[in-house]
């Protein structure tokens, strides 16, 4: 209790590090908020709970840290990743997915909770259970007497999951596929009616998610670490965030990425790094308890 | 000339003969362990493996035990316990009541010994293990549970006394010396975490920022930026490969100036080599070190071990070999003099011999105390300069200087 006492009185002393705070949470967020919006994205069109969100981030990470460990320059392990996910996507759709579409919620769970298990694994007997990550050895801007710490490499991460995001919000906005997607999560039924081929719009759709996880891995591996069984901790912050700003709510979802990766800082530094995890589960609950209140209101009885 | 060289040729031929037919003539001493070889631990449990199967190999070589007149080789069988605890004991059963073993080697890490540890112990079956250093290990009154590494609250400890010692030199006093300690919260950081208070509570240090890491640690930025606001003198920190990884990687991105900073598993992760200068001046405790001058007549020096070992494991070819793989040489090392000494196959004469064991090996001294932990051995502190780790504490191994302040 002191110590918790303390730290929000630092909080205080030094109003420097709320900046700091601030702005570590949004650089993390960015990479919540683009697996939560790759989840939403399946979630919302074919109506499956993918479980794996995290797993697909880090198998992007290790995708780009195999290319980097061969050679590569590490900034083009993103749009490899991106590349290679969706391949790997589209993959896992036609085996495994595919199957489980239009059953109920819990066969697509499990499947993906399969999947998850299988994929953390797989990629444990293929580069061992080591943390892995890529220097890219660019400077850091300090600011503030070095109070706040800006790395490069962090900085030009958001802005390529900024682009990405932007991408991506274009695409769907403006293109054939992308109104073809918007239409089948709208009715899937009226959609095939109006002559859309939603299996086509099915496999794009959970490709397009698992590059974009692969992407967000990528620019993991140049920020933070990786390691095969990190998935879990992206599919659950994934989950909060789509929960907390609903599905097809793209500046929500960006919005909820940005805050909880802010109120995780802040729940680290007020209670202690181990509780960290643990704000994101106490939003989630937050979140579904008022929800759950405000559906009560609008509740009504067909006579 | 030409004769004497013919005359060695043919000598080599005979005593390569005889010790072929030796060899086929040996029985086999089976021992069992459950370790392991997927999951979180698979790195180290693959470490621990090598390490038993090279003692193994190289005793062969050797001429094998020699248990009252006659030869034995070690054979093990290995099941994978996927580091989950209720699988290892598990394993352990099937591997006693089953298979027949009646000696074990321990599993990798203190978490998946304590699970085994109590079916050993049922079974009264020997286990010596090289790889499980919690101290609760060493406080259940388990008989039949023999660890030939120093146990883990020793692990930092030593960083405590250095920073201490520093202060000191430059005309403070030890108790001014403030600690930052963030551990993760699992029994063996713990463990060091509890170490290290009680030797800073010892000095009167006060400990300014104690923090439990969680399991999946990516980011450390929230404790980092509360180092530099309370400047701590000396940060600990533990939380296996991921927790050493991520501290030096955020060190330097922070760019925190702390005089004295002391984490474990820097080999683990590769720190050097992933991070070039960032790990510069960064303390690193370890069972183990090739430049210590250990030695015995088996395995030879340490640093003949390591290039042995390299030899015989191109994989590591590149890397320094990890403790984990010496300390588990080691214990079978252990096994081979205790069989020899006890002169019998039974596993209570053998469990009695091992208790009597005082052994020098290139690992270190060996000698049990009544709980079972490894008396004769000190943990050592290793500075990385320029990329090396170089010994510097305690200062009777120490083969460099301790760089202090750490710019």
């Amino acid at each position: 209790m002191d110590q918790i006492l303390g730290n929000i009185g630092l909080l205080f002393e030094f109003p420097v590090v709320n900046l700091k705070i601030v702005l570590d949470g949004i650089m993390v967020g960015a990479l919540f908020a683009l697996a939560a919006y790759g989840l939403a994205l399946v979630w919302g069109v074919m109506n499956v709970k993918n479980l794996a969100q995290g797993d697909f981030v880090i198998s992007g990470g290790y995708v780009s840290w195999y290319l980097v460990q061969n050679g590569f320059p590490a900034l083009l392990g993103v749009p490899i990743a991106f590349i290679v996910m969706w391949g790997i996507g589209w993959v896992v759709y036609k085996l495994v997915i595919s199957r489980v579409i239009e059953r109920d919620l819990f066969t697509s769970l499990l499947a993906t909770f399969g999947l998850a298990i299988m994929m953390a694994q797989i990629l444990n007997l293929l580069f061992g259970s080591d943390t892995q990550s890529v220097d890219l050895g660019y400077d850091v801007l300090y600011f503030f007497d070095g109070f706040i710490d800006v790395p490069i490499a962090k900085l030009i991460g958001v802005l390529m999951a900024s682009a990405l995001a932007a991408g991506v919000i274009i695409f769907m906005k403006s293109s054939r596929m992308g109104q073809a997607i918007r239409a089948t999560a709208q009715d899937a039924r009226a959609a095939r009616v109006m002559g859309i081929d939603t299996e086509k719009v099915y496999a794009f759709t959970f490709s397009l998610n698992s590059a974009i996880c692969g992407a967000a891995g990528a620019i993991i591996v140049m920020v933070w670490v990786i390691q095969p069984f990190y998935g879990i901790s992206y599919s659950i912050r994934a989950f909060v965030i789509v929960t907390a700003a609903g599905l097809g709510n793209l500046p929500g979802v960006i919005a909820a990425g940005l805050g909880i990766g802010a109120l995780e800082q802040y729940g680290a530094h007020i209670f202690g790094i181990g509780y960290q995890q643990a704000i994101a589960v106490m939003l989630l609950l937050l979140v579904l308890l008022v929800r759950l209140i405000q559906q009560r209101r609008n509740r009504q009885v067909l006579k | 000339m030409k004769k004497l060289s013919m005359l060695s040729i043919l000598m080599a031929a005979v005593s390569l003969t005889f010790s072929q037919a030796s060899l086929a003539a040996c029985d086999e001493i089976h021992l069992g362990s459950a370790i392991s070889l997927t999951g979180k631990y698979a790195t180290n449990g693959i470490h621990a493996k090598n390490g038993y199967e090279y003692a193994i190999q190289k005793i062969k070589e050797n001429g094998g035990v020699m248990v009252d007149g006659k030869c034995y080789n070690f054979k093990v069988t290995y099941y994978d316990d996927e580091s989950k605890g209720d699988r290892g004991a598990t394993l352990a059963e099937r591997l006693i009541s089953q298979d027949k073993v009646q000696y074990m080697l321990g599993p990798y890490s203190s978490g998946m010994t304590k699970a085994i540890a109590p079916v050993t112990e049922k079974y009264k079956i020997p286990m010596v293990e090289a790889e499980g250093a919690s101290r609760s290990l060493f406080n259940k009154g388990y008989k039949y549970l023999f660890a030939v590494l120093s146990t883990s609250e020793q692990y930092l400890a030593s960083a405590v006394a250095l920073a201490a010692e520093m202060a000191e030199k430059e005309g403070k006093k030890a108790s001014s010396v403030k600690v930052a300690i963030a551990v993760e919260n699992d029994p063996f950081s713990l463990d060091i975490r509890a170490g290290v208070s009680e030797d800073a509570a010892k000095y009167g240090m006060k400990v300014v920022i104690d923090e439990k890491l969680p399991r999946d640690l990516s980011d450390m930025s929230a404790i980092l930026t509360k180092v530099k606001l309370l400047k701590p003198d000396l940060l600990i920190v533990s939380g296996h490969s991921k927790g050493a990884a991520t501290a030096v990687r955020q060190i330097d991105e922070q760019n925190i100036k702390v005089p004295m900073i002391a984490i474990t598993h820097c080999e683990a992760a590769d720190v050097t080599g992933k991070f070039g200068d960032a790990a510069n001046d960064i303390l690193c405790s370890t069972q183990w070190a090739e430049t210590l001058a250990y030695k015995d007549p088996l395995f030879g020096s340490a640093s003949e071990y390591e290039m042995g070992f390299k030899k015989a494991y191109s994989e590591y070819k590149d890397k320094k070999v990890p403790y984990q793989t010496a300390q588990a040489t080691a214990a079978v090392y252990v096994f081979k003099d205790a069989f020899e000494r006890a002169g019998s196959l039974d596993k209570e004469k053998v469990r009695d011999a091992i208790s009597k064991t005082d052994l020098m090996t290139f690992y270190g001294g060996i000698k049990f105390s009544a709980a079972g932990n490894n008396v004769a051995k000190p943990m050592v502190l290793r500075q990385i300069q320029d990329g090396q780790y170089n010994v510097v504490a305690p200062s009777a191994f120490a083969s460099h200087k301790l760089n202090w302040p750490r710019k």
